[in-house]
């Protein structure tokens, strides 16, 4: 069972480099080549929209699965993205100076000083790669320096979406309110009316999205990735070896939100309106919920799950409209109650039923108990439940 | 161990999600092809410069529904669907429209935004609608609207909103504010009120008839006492109604919507007013809504609409006699049901007088098309697309129906933008 003989067996197909850019090769074919060629306008720009949550649903892959921090409120930053860029495309579609139609209906035409700085394309930018991570920083600083965490971390980050949302709509007057922001004529110059650059918008998703798995994947790999996993099974050991389990999570939670804010920010020149239905608490547990049904620990699980559930919701809907969100319900109750690690852990059941013999006497599940899909690792949530049940206790 | 087990663990986890990326992507895949089958010439055609992709050669013509069937909207939007698919069962059984058959293609809104934006979308493109009607919320209608400029389709929406709007797209059958808040606040006026006290839920419209009222109130001499905003399904109105109750109000204007006009009500009732005193003027109350608050709670208040179950009319009798037939005598109509009804006739009446299914030849025949609606004759105005509707000022009564004691001197004029009133300027 040493990794010895593992590494000497191993055949050239399953190194890890290979494997990564095969991975990316057969993802760029699927999305750049295949996709656009049988999907008309209309479907291409729907699996934009996808693509765009499976950022978000990424992140959470990150921060949930590999970090055990259940992001309950990703729709914040999912908000602060897409309201930045929508900002921007409504005051550049206003042209120089100009105030955007919202403003002069709901506020008193005039642009608040502190839009005026997203009328440059540059600043928006920044402050969408920027604002989201630095945001969850800070709160994560905060937040985990004082050892906040398990079912406490879930419900503060989830009081925060629903604030969120509050807050855009009680400020109409700046942000359009209950309507959110929409009519968005152009994207950086390019006219959004034109199918060219709305296919232009799907390949950005496409690219950003694949960049996205690329760069958590080199994470998972990396010493801070083993770290990462080791503070979600064992904070305190880590602790007591010397790290600062704070810091670990602080990146991870920065990065899903970092994630998440550009996957707002692509979202609202695709689907042509941001609103507060969109960034509250029940878009927040949506996002959770693709990357659950596709296994949050794994690196695809998420992605392909919330694509997998947005398609599901589209596809029920338009066949059954009337009570579609009946099958929604009864795949959920089928994954929580039969594949609790998500649709990823099938591959580790059939391989299971197989009984390959050079594995089964090596892989017992009981010595690798935070393996992703093997069950042990339900049990190992529960010692997770009760772990911060003490920690919280012991703060109170 | 640690050392040893960890390469162990990551090759089982690259495993894993390989496994998992290949059954997910052949999923995707088989998805998406399923989805361009379906779609067949559809797609390529709208690909083709925005071109209409409509279906008029057999004999039958597709039109989209599209209303809230799930989330929070659902239960005032499916009495919207119903009456639509009475309308439309009515319209077939009469020989159709140029004589073809109508072909429902429904689609559930689910109280979003964004996917009424995305089925809008699905409708014109995928499954070449004529025209499309539903929506409900000014959020739904405002996700809309970019999608059926940019698609050139055409929208009825057929619920009363808060104007300052107007899309060559779009046909808007239910009241502008000129044709429900202003009567209301002219009642209010002629019962010679002084005092107004503001009270709606915290989104959109209540805040833009607010916006109105203010304006309204500073040219009328009218004193607005108070002006309180409670989150949509807010159900704590003590703070608010002890500051309605202390402000010296003689009249209230409700723009609260939903559940929380059952709390609003029953705290109002607590602290001991009553309709004769200081009576609540609401603009969202329908008979629907009625039977959920108590009658209890609110008879004898007032409401502001176009039309309602009482109406006297020939075609009233015949709309809801049908209506009940078909859905039940305990199922009451309102004035949203009515203007769904009225818009599917209105765009009958339109691609009749244009002879043909296409937008530029319907928005050219608009003006003038009437049609002797359940409310009483409207008529379509080519320039805004709204259509004229008679105010009605209704008292709600005992039996949870209401009835009007108040009506407009005939139909009204759409006036969007509100440019024919002066104390109005500024406001768009």
């Amino acid at each position: 069972m040493s990794a010895a003989t593992g590494t000497a067996t191993t055949p050239w197909w399953q190194r890890s480099t290979v494997r990564v850019a095969g991975g990316v090769a057969v993802a760029a074919v699927v999305l750049f080549g295949i996709a656009p060629a049988v999907l008309s306008d209309f479907r291409l720009n729907l699996l934009a929209k996808f693509l765009c949550l499976a950022m978000v649903a990424v992140g959470i892959g990150l921060a949930w699965g590999r970090g055990g921090m259940l992001v309950l409120g990703q729709g914040v930053f999912f908000g602060i993205g897409g309201y930045l860029m929508a900002m921007h495309m409504k005051l550049a579609d206003a042209g120089p100076g100009g105030v955007p139609d919202f403003l002069r209906l709901y506020g008193d035409g005039v642009v608040p000083g502190w839009w005026e700085p997203l009328r440059s394309p540059v600043v928006t930018v920044l402050a969408i790669l920027v604002l989201p991570a630095g945001i969850a920083a800070l709160l994560g600083l905060a937040v985990f320096r004082r050892r906040v965490r398990g079912a406490y971390f879930a419900i503060l980050s989830q009081a925060l979406a629903a604030a969120f949302a509050i807050l855009l709509v009680g400020q109409q007057k700046v942000t359009g309110g209950t309507n959110g922001l929409n009519g968005f004529r152009s994207f950086f110059g390019y006219d959004l009316a034109d199918p060219i650059n709305k296919r232009m918008l799907y390949f950005i998703a496409a690219g950003v999205l694949i960049a996205m798995v690329v760069v958590v994947r080199l994470l998972m790999n990396s010493r801070y990735g083993e770290l990462l996993v080791a503070v979600r099974d064992q904070e305190n050991r880590v602790r007591f070896l010397g790290y600062d389990p704070a810091n670990v999570k602080v990146v991870a939670y920065a990065i899903a939100a970092c994630f998440a804010g550009i996957g707002g920010a692509l979202f609202a020149p695709v689907v042509g309106i941001i609103s507060p239905a969109d960034v509250g608490v029940i878009p927040s547990i949506g996002f959770l919920v693709g990357v659950a049904i596709g296994g949050r620990a794994t690196l695809l699980g998420p992605v392909l799950g919330a694509v997998a559930v947005s398609w599901a919701e589209t596809g029920l809907s338009e066949q059954f409209p009337s009570f579609w969100t009946y099958f929604q319900g009864a795949l959920f109750i089928l994954v929580v109650a039969f594949l609790p690690q998500g649709f990823a852990s099938l591959g580790t059941l059939w391989r299971r039923r197989r009984g390959t013999p050079a594995d089964a006497p090596d892989d017992p599940p009981t010595t690798h108990p935070s393996a992703p899909g093997s069950s042990p690792d339900a049990d190992d949530d529960a010692q997770h439940a009760a772990d911060s049940a003490r920690t919280a206790g012991r703060h109170a | 161990m640690t050392t040893h087990t960890l390469p162990l663990r990551t090759t089982r986890k690259r495993a894993l999600a390989l496994s998992a990326a290949a059954l997910a992507a052949a999923l995707t895949l088989s998805a998406c092809g399923g989805a361009r089958t379906a779609e067949g010439t559809a797609g390529t055609a709208s690909a083709s410069g925005g071109a209409s992709c409509v279906d008029t050669s057999g004999d039958s013509i597709k039109i989209g529904f599209l209303n809230s069937l799930s989330g929070t909207m659902a239960i005032s939007e499916q009495t919207v669907r119903d009456s639509l698919d009475l309308a439309a069962e009515e319209i077939n059984a009469a020989g159709g429209v140029l004589g073809k058959q109508l072909q429902i293609v429904a689609e559930d809104g689910a109280s979003e935004p964004t996917v009424f934006a995305e089925k809008a979308e699905k409708l014109i493109s995928s499954d070449c609608v004529a025209a499309v009607f539903g929506g409900w919320t000014s959020s739904s209608r405002k996700a809309m609207l970019p999608v059926f400029e940019s698609k050139n389709s055409l929208l009825f929406y057929p619920v009363q909103y808060e104007g300052l709007e107007a899309s060559p797209n779009i046909f808007y059958t239910g009241a502008t504010t000129n044709q429900q808040i202003i009567p209301g606040m002219d009642y209010l006026a002629e019962q010679g009120k002084k005092k107004v006290f503001l009270v709606g839920s915290d989104y959109v419209f209540p805040r833009t008839a607010n916006k109105i009222i203010n304006a309204y109130a500073e040219a009328n001499d009218i004193e607005i006492v108070g002006e309180e905003y409670a989150p949509l399904g807010h159900t704590d109105f003590a703070t608010i109604v002890n500051k309605l109750k202390s402000s010296g109000a003689d009249a209230v204007f409700n723009t609260l919507n939903g559940d929380s006009n059952v709390a609003f009500f029953k705290e109002y009732k607590n602290v001991g007013m009553t309709a004769d005193t200081v009576p609540v003027v609401s603009v969202s109350i329908a008979e629907e809504e009625v039977g959920g608050i108590g009658v209890d709670n609110v008879v004898g208040q007032l409401t502001a609409w176009n039309y309602y179950q009482t109406v006297e009319s020939p075609e009233n009798e015949t709309f809801v006699a049908a209506f009940k037939e078909k859905y039940g005598e305990n199922r009451p109509t309102s004035d949203p049901m009515e203007a769904a009804y009225t818009s599917l006739y209105l765009w009958k009446g339109m691609v009749e007088k244009a002879g043909s299914f296409d937008v530029a030849a319907i928005q050219e025949a608009a003006d003038g098309v009437s049609f002797d609606a359940p409310e009483g004759t409207v008529t379509v105005n080519g320039d805004n697309h709204h259509i004229a509707k008679t105010a009605y000022i209704g008292e709600i009564g005992p039996d949870g129906l209401i009835y009007s004691i108040w009506e407009s001197d005939g139909p009204i004029e759409p006036d969007p933008f509100l440019e024919g009133y002066d104390w109005a300027e500024g406001l768009s």
